[in-house]
């Protein structure tokens, strides 16, 4: 099932130079069975070239990889056996149906799946004579998962599973990822949504130009940072800052307009901030908190925002 | 073969369910045999040692379906799925390439061969054209036809940029070959100019080989047909196994 050291995926020190640039540049990673991990970046980050050496549909230009104990390119139908692969970029003819799509690739394998009752989990039982260029993007990501899941893979590749779908039908994508782990599999996916890989992955891998910057559960990744909470509200007309500062916790704070925003530990930092203004008498609007997130973790470890 | 059949299954739907590519296979060559037919006749003609329009028309017909099948059926739709990804889909299971090329052929060869029978039945049985050859024989012309003229629209798919322009020059020169082969218009009405041209094209081989066997000539009798179009399904081949991309 895995490598040697219970490894779902090893990759050491893979390299993939194309003529003009180095896409992956020694990166080494491990993925343990029955995870969610997630490799993040931006566009061009190296996601997709790592994720294709993996399925052994590229050839590294330097390190090893282990993909479920097997060599990716000697073993490359074996591995295809046991993997599901959802692409960024694949598709079908525009006049297959759904049932035919699934009923062909269930051929494809020795031991698939029902491939009606995969259809009836994806919710996808009333499409299953409609032509694939017929339905929804997200009707046909699913179909796209489906055909991923269809040889009860060990272990599934999902890249940029959610880009170009609307955020209701992204969350119902997460919900889908989270059953297929449930099942058992062990899931491996690429975004460039910081806000995907904080909800979904167990462990976050953070790529830029082809090397990894950080690879840890997202809270680590955001306790890291030691980045300050903060509280922010609105107040009408003056307001003395200065009050706030007395606050156990409080480091500073800043006043932009009606807007106010006090920044601080996490620690009774919010309780700390209602209970002086309420004593004070103080009317404020909209008080909210705002916590550090993936996308903070990845200004501070490369100095530029995410590019979108 | 793993996945053969269902492959072979699903690529002759989607060959039917592609219009252009269904009426151009199946009922192209019937219904202008009918057109011709309600038009000319079947009367024979001493110009054409006593054939008449129908009979020279029906293998003639033959060569023409295999013709547009090999330069726009098989090339533009191929070209496309690899544009658009679906090879690449195919590339990531346990499917073998070889698989995948076998049926790619040999769905729109079945194809072709219905059509091939519909337009045989449409022409003896309503017009009572004659068949005076021998049917392996012709069924072995049919076959070598369709290689050659197949490995041309694969090679098409190497050697041009993309999609359009696979359809561009796929179309093109599948007018070419219809207009300048005696396919459709019998040479022996055409100018000097356009007889000496048609001895190159590759369908007016096809055409007249064809055509041979119906009346119950021999190989023999058609022995640079043969050459040349052996000669285009090595060379196409050889090309598209050059060319050949999964992306």
């Amino acid at each position: 099932m895995t490598s040697q050291n219970g490894l779902v995926v090893e990759a050491r020190n893979l390299v993939k130079q194309y003529p003009a640039v180095r896409a992956v540049d020694q990166v080494s990673f491990g993925v343990y069975p029955g995870e969610i991990f997630g490799m993040v970046g931006p566009n061009g980050a190296g996601k997709t070239t790592t994720i294709e050496c993996l399925e052994g549909l590229r050839q590294p230009d330097g390190g090893t990889i282990q993909v479920l104990g097997l060599d990716p390119l000697r073993d490359r139908y074996r591995l295809r056996e046991r993997i599901g692969v959802q692409f960024q970029s694949a598709a079908l003819p525009d006049r297959i149906k759904v049932w035919e799509a699934l009923d062909l690739f269930a051929s494809f394998y020795p031991h698939p799946v029902d491939w009606r009752s995969l259809l009836e989990q994806m919710g996808l039982s009333e499409k299953r004579d409609a032509y694939l260029s017929k339905l929804s993007g997200g009707q046909r990501q699913r179909v796209f998962i489906a055909l991923a899941l269809v040889n009860n893979p060990d272990l599934v590749f999902l890249d940029e599973l959610t880009t170009g779908l609307d955020p209701q039908a992204r969350r119902a994508m997460w919900d889908l990822v989270r059953s297929i782990r449930e099942r058992g599999t062990t899931v491996f996916l690429t975004t460039h949504f910081m806000e995907e890989a904080e909800r979904l992955c167990d462990r976050v891998a953070i790529i830029d130009h082809g090397k990894i910057v950080a690879l840890d559960t997202p809270r680590n990744l955001i306790g890291s940072l030691e980045a300050e909470n903060r509280v922010v509200f609105e107040v009408d007309g003056r307001f003395d800052e200065g009050l706030l500062r007395q606050v156990p916790g409080v480091l500073r704070t800043e006043q932009i307009g009606e807007r106010v925003v006090v920044y601080g530990q996490k620690e009774g930092l919010v309780s700390g901030v209602v209970s002086t203004l309420e004593s004070v008498g103080i009317r404020f609007d909209n008080l909210r908190t705002e916590q550090p997130t993936l996308e903070d973790v990845f200004l501070a470890l490369t100095g530029t925002k995410m590019r979108d | 073969m793993v996945g053969f059949r269902k492959l072979m299954l699903v690529q002759v739907k989607l060959y039917i369910r592609e219009p252009m590519s269904a009426f151009f296979t199946l009922l192209f060559g019937p219904s202008l045999l009918v057109l011709l037919g309600f038009i000319f006749g079947n009367n024979p003609d001493p110009m054409t040692g006593g054939m008449g329009y129908l009979d020279l028309s029906v293998p003639a017909y033959i060569a023409v379906i295999i013709g547009v099948v090999g330069l726009t059926a098989v090339p533009i739709p191929s070209a496309t799925r690899r544009e658009m990804g679906v090879l690449r889909r195919f590339s990531a299971t346990p499917l073998r390439p070889l698989t995948y090329f076998v049926a790619d052929v040999l769905a729109p060869f079945l194809v072709t061969l219905v059509g091939i029978l519909l337009l045989c039945l449409v022409g003896t049985v309503v017009y009572r054209v004659r068949f005076d050859g021998n049917l392996f024989s012709l069924l072995a012309a049919v076959v070598l036809g369709s290689c050659a003229f197949f490995a041309l629209g694969y090679a098409l798919i190497g050697l041009l940029p993309g999609v359009r322009a696979v359809m561009l020059i796929g179309n093109v020169l599948l007018y070419l070959l219809m207009i300048f082969s005696g396919a459709v218009v019998p040479l022996e009405v055409m100018p000097e100019t356009v007889r000496s041209i048609s001895r190159f094209l590759p369908l007016t081989h096809l055409v007249a080989l064809l055509r041979g066997l119906w009346f119950g000539k021999g190989w023999g009798d058609f022995l640079i047909e043969t050459a040349v179009l052996v000669g285009m399904a090595i060379v196409g081949m050889l090309i598209m196994a050059r060319t050949f991309r999964w992306e």
